[in-house]
């Protein structure tokens, strides 16, 4: 059975201690099953004008949850983002607010 | 020619002994922390290393929690590695022992058992590793300098088995046997290298087939990962088995995970481990010569626990003393007490039993100590039962 397979086994609920693979070591990115962005109480919002594409958030963000895009513009991705204010605190412009859900 | 195979006698402590065998296992990686009393082993390692007579990385680490820790990542790298330690910095590893386990990384370990502080004491007890009991490693006892050495060769082979891949610890007596010289007879290096082979861990860190190490698992998924262990600990004891097997058929020395001493007829067995096990096989042959029908039990394997064979041992006996060398404070008994203890339990067995408290922080293990206590258990025999069920033996009332 492929890693990718059991992934989605395991999404679905579907495995025993024998077809998980030992000691969850793994080759593909389970955390991805685990949509974060439930945690929240508080979002990022980013001001398109103020921002200089330096892409320090995306770098400081410690749940990959800022998306570059091609031109170097970043969005977040609210289905992981957990409100942390990381992004918001390493922003040299302030071009990130955070703001109540 | 000859066709005796030539016999290599060497003089060495159990330090040594273990230093040696960890050389010609041709070790990459020992990380560690020096203490009292195994510092020596990582001491003869450094200078093997610093001679050019082994080629490994030898780092000595700023804790034990990080010495184990450094072990962890070599071992997930696929390189065969060693640490050592006793006492306080067993404890300060604690953490570090579950994580080792958890994530498979075939680790060997020496501990030179030692008591626990406060009182500050150096010398010999089981208190260090019996907190280290639940920790899912595999634990092997050495009762005398000999076994020091060959369970060390054999817990490579064990630990990097890839039916098992799991962590073990070789305990050897504090000072008794660590300090203590012994004639040992060591097998030659090729020997060994045929006995353990490569090392060929399959998780290895590779950054072209990158894996996730020590993950979070969740309530849906943790407790698979801990039946995994539960499973893997189960049927860790049967590759012992094979391997102790063709370490024999090598070395002429065959160590079961029990070691019976005339307990075929035995009516009173004293079980115990570590060397009071050689204490007690003295006074048990001394015994037999005036017809008392005494064995002893050494446990060479206590994790896993050998349950199985246990029973078939005692079932035949009619008084069995557990010689403790730790306790569990605020528990019904010593650690080995009660695991002797709810085995028979488990299968029904109805034995006259009493646990003996005894050596903690050194205090000698003497020949008229076994005698006395041997005494103690045949007066139960006669009466069908013990005073008490806990001796605190020596303690000075």
């Amino acid at each position: 059975m492929s890693e990718k397979l059991i992934v989605e086994k395991i999404v679905k609920g579907e495995f025993t201690w024998r077809s998980l693979p030992p000691a969850a070591m793994i080759s593909v990115p389970t955390s991805m099953m685990y949509k974060t962005g439930s945690w929240r109480i508080s979002k990022p919002v980013i001001d398109r004008d103020k921002c200089t594409k330096c892409l320090l958030c995306w770098v400081f963000c410690p749940d990959m949850s800022i998306k570059r895009l091609p031109d170097n513009s970043v969005e977040v991705d609210y289905e992981y983002c957990k409100g942390c204010g990381i992004c918001a605190e390493e922003c040299p412009v302030k071009a990130i607010t955070i703001v109540e859900e | 020619m000859s066709l005796v195979k030539q016999i290599r006698m060497v003089a060495l402590t159990g330090n040594e002994a273990i230093a040696y065998a960890v050389k010609q296992a041709n070790v990459d990686v020992i990380a560690a922390y020096p203490i009292t009393p195994q510092t020596i082993i990582v001491e003869r390692l450094s200078k093997y290393v610093a001679d050019g007579e082994l080629e490994a990385a030898f780092i000595q680490a700023e804790s034990e929690h990080s010495a184990l820790s450094i072990c962890i990542g070599a071992a997930l790298t696929g390189a065969r590695t060693f640490t050592s330690t006793a006492s306080q910095g067993l404890a300060l590893m604690h953490e570090v022992l579950h994580i080792a386990s958890s994530m498979r990384a075939p680790i060997v370990m020496a501990v030179a058992n030692r008591a626990l502080n406060s009182p500050l004491n150096i010398h010999c007890d089981h208190s260090d590793i019996m907190n280290a009991r639940d920790t899912g490693w595999i634990h092997l006892f050495a009762n005398n300098v000999q076994q020091a050495y060959d369970l060390t060769l054999i817990a490579f082979r064990l630990s990097e088995d890839l039916d098992v891949l799991l962590p073990t610890s070789i305990n050897l007596d504090g000072f008794i046997l660590t300090h203590s010289v012994e004639p040992v007879e060591v097998l030659p290096d090729e020997d060994v290298r045929n006995f353990l082979g490569e090392n060929r861990y399959p998780y290895e860190i590779d950054f072209n087939k990158p894996l996730a190490y020590g993950v979070m698992a969740l309530p849906d998924t943790y407790m698979e990962f801990r039946k995994q262990l539960y499973e893997v600990l189960k049927s860790a004891p049967r590759i012992y088995d094979e391997i102790a097997e063709e370490y024999a058929k090598i070395s002429g020395r065959r160590y079961g995970k029990l070691l019976p001493y005339f307990t075929e007829d035995a009516e009173v067995i004293v079980i115990a481990l570590g060397s009071s096990v050689e204490t007690l096989k003295y006074v048990a042959k001394r015994l037999r010569r005036e017809g008392l029908k005494a064995g002893v039990l050494g446990i060479t394997m206590y994790r896993p626990f050998p349950e199985e064979e246990l029973v078939e041992i005692l079932s035949k006996a009619k008084v069995v003393v557990v010689m403790d060398r730790a306790y569990s404070y605020g528990g019904v008994g010593g650690p080995l007490y009660t695991d002797v203890l709810s085995t028979l339990y488990k299968n029904d067995l109805k034995i006259t039993i009493a646990d003996f408290i005894y050596g903690l922080g050194g205090r000698d293990f003497k020949i008229s100590d076994a005698e006395e206590i041997f005494k103690k258990a045949f007066r139960a025999l006669e009466k069908g039962s013990f005073d008490q069920d806990i001796y605190w033996w020596g303690v000075k009332e």
